[in-house]
């Protein structure tokens, strides 16, 4: 095993936490968290795998930090919108309860 | 000459997204009108060019493909990028009269908009993988924020829901697109078609195939991963619930299908075909049975599109390991159903947003009476149902006609049994809202009236989607051999 399958296995380690977290936490923090080690899973599965077959790789390493930047982006725009949701309902996880039957 | 029509198509909506971030509503509305003027202009020449000297490659500032961004344009992708154009310039419209100048939150809608825009044209014309994962999430951003704009707090759950769906789809389609780059060494889709021919059975690139499909399924909001997609479709204001509907929900299902075109004749397996297949068949009776349960109009027309989406799916099985001539039926089904549900959705949503507008109240059942006093909005909500149920003349006959031909030419008869099916549940939730609103003796009768330019926009998106059915043969033809130019 190359250290570079190594990364590639940490990575889908990660990619599976994150997924469970995703699924099983109810704070929209954690949600979010959950979702970022999601992404960093991918990123280190995608370097990981291709060098692992072609060595150091230039493009990789550019979608990756591609990838990070729309990851960045996303989290922003899911940090605006749990803190607005937070002001608004006074809640961080999406869960109902019963004052909500009445919504539009 | 093209190279002006690509800078032009391109360049637009980054720039006018630019710049109405500067601007006020108003100012960003009046900028609008000249932007999608210049869209439209641009997609319809584009068009002619394609439909005259057929598809090309184009690389992005003159950078080729491994280092720089190449686009392919042929013939599918430009019937596209004039969908999007008539589509997304009638919700401009619609838009710029519908939502309120003086809230402050509004001024960003028009930033979004030429965002969500950008992010059509990329994925259109996307020729690898990569670009197509940055074009979706352009395009799921700046969706959630038009979803959250200015909304109360069930605004925000709901686009916070979809926030986290649509990131764990793209992620799951990151994914795939790792395994595959790992297996394969490039992201081109034409390349990746190329390699994936020659080795077949490769492990890694069919779990590549299936983790990027359910990714985009999860996007695309397929049966039973639709659960994010009424609150989110429902809640938004009229305009934007149907530029989601109609276009966004077609952006992860375009890649989806040219994933399968180009990948599932090798890697895919019989399972998976009808697997997808079934899960469509099972969005279209579902969605359709919801649809006929709502109580508020606009989840009525949310569910509807579920429903609609399932027709889409039925690609899979029909062009898997079929003759040439049925999955040439089953591609032009399914674009001609992509089309003429978009140009049939947005009218729909725009109406309900009119006739919520005149009722005050977005239940169904206070929409009795309202069928006396506006008869125009109604009207177009009723040609659009018409697309809906697929009855001919319209283009969602044309569409449904020709999967039917593919199911039955092909010996799988229970794809058939869902398109008749289909049509009559959406027959059933069409007519629920035309006997809500023709029912007498109710106590309200005061109904405002919308102003007839917000009226006019519906009707000619739904004359369009009826017109589809007879100019069907048109659109098929520039389309010419979808898929195929560019491999």
């Amino acid at each position: 095993m190359t250290p570079d399958l190594f990364y590639a296995f940490t990575g889908l380690v990660l990619f599976i936490t994150g997924l469970f977290g995703i699924i099983a936490l109810q704070h929209l923090l954690r949600k979010l968290l959950a979702f970022n080690l999601m992404g960093s899973g991918t990123f280190l599965m995608l370097v990981g795998l291709a060098q692992h077959r072609n060595g150091t790789d230039p493009v990789v390493q550019a979608l990756v930090l591609t990838g990070i930047v729309v990851a960045i982006a996303a989290t922003a725009l899911a940090l605006v919108l749990i803190r607005r949701y937070y002001h608004l309902a006074g809640r961080v996880s999406l869960e109902r309860d019963a004052t909500d039957e009445g919504r539009p | 000459m093209m190279a002006w029509l690509m800078a032009g198509l391109l360049f637009t909506p980054l720039a006018w997204a630019a710049l109405s971030l500067l601007a006020d509503f108003r100012a960003g509305w009046r900028l609008a009108w000249f932007g999608m003027a210049l869209q439209a202009t641009v997609a319809v020449l584009l068009w002619l060019a394609i439909a005259q000297e057929g598809g090309f490659y184009y690389p992005l500032g003159g950078w080729s493909a491994p280092l720089g961004i190449e686009l392919r344009v042929d013939g599918l992708a430009v019937t596209f990028i004039l969908m999007t154009a008539t589509v997304a310039t009638a919700c401009g419209l619609h838009a710029g009269f519908y939502l309120d100048p003086d809230k402050p939150w509004q001024r960003y809608f028009w930033p979004l908009f030429w965002f969500l825009w950008a992010g059509l044209n990329g994925v259109w014309l996307g020729a690898d993988l990569f670009n197509l994962y940055v074009g979706l999430e352009l395009i799921s951003l700046s969706a959630v924020g038009l979803v959250a704009l200015g909304g109360a707090a069930d605004a925000l759950r709901a686009s916070l829901r979809y926030l986290l769906a649509a990131l764990v789809g793209s992620l799951f389609y990151l994914l795939g697109v790792a395994l595959v780059y790992g297996q394969f060494g490039t992201l081109s889709l034409g390349g990746v078609a190329q390699l994936a021919g020659e080795h077949t059975g490769l492990p890694g690139a069919g779990l590549a195939l299936a983790l990027m499909l359910a990714g985009l399924a999860l996007k695309t909001a397929l049966f039973p991963l639709h659960g994010w997609l009424p609150p989110a479709h429902g809640i938004a204001p009229s305009p934007v619930s149907a530029l989601l509907s109609a276009l966004v929900l077609k952006a992860s299902f375009y890649i989806a299908a040219r994933l399968w075109l180009e990948l599932g004749e090798p890697q895919g397996s019989y399972g998976v075909a009808q697997l997808m297949g079934g899960l469509g068949a099972l969005a279209v009776l579902w969605g359709s049975w919801l649809a006929c349960l709502q109580p508020r109009l606009k989840q009525v027309v949310a569910y509807s599109s579920v429903a609609q989406i399932g027709y889409l799916f039925l690609l899979f099985p029909l062009t898997w390991q079929v003759s040439e001539q049925v999955s040439q039926q089953a591609q032009q089904g399914m674009t001609l159903q992509v089309i003429s549900h978009a140009l049939a959705k947005a009218a729909m949503f725009l109406a309900a947003g009119n006739l919520i507008l005149s009722t005050g109240s977005s239940r169904v059942a206070d929409l009795a009476g309202v069928g006396r006093f506006l008869p125009f909005s109604l009207f177009s909500f009723g040609l659009a149902g018409v697309s809906l149920m697929s009855l001919p003349p319209s283009g969602g006959f044309a569409a449904k006609w020709l999967l039917l031909q593919a199911s039955l030419a092909s010996g799988q008869w229970w794809w058939a049994l869902v398109l008749v099916a289909g049509g009559l549940l959406s027959a059933a939730y069409v007519f629920r809202i035309y006997r809500a609103s023709f029912q007498e003796a109710s106590g309200q009768d005061d109904f405002h009236h919308p102003p007839r330019r917000l009226e006019a926009i519906p009707m000619a998106l739904a004359l369009l989607s009826l017109g589809l059915g007879l100019a069907g043969d048109q659109v098929l033809s520039v389309m010419g051999l979808p898929f195929e130019e560019g491999s």
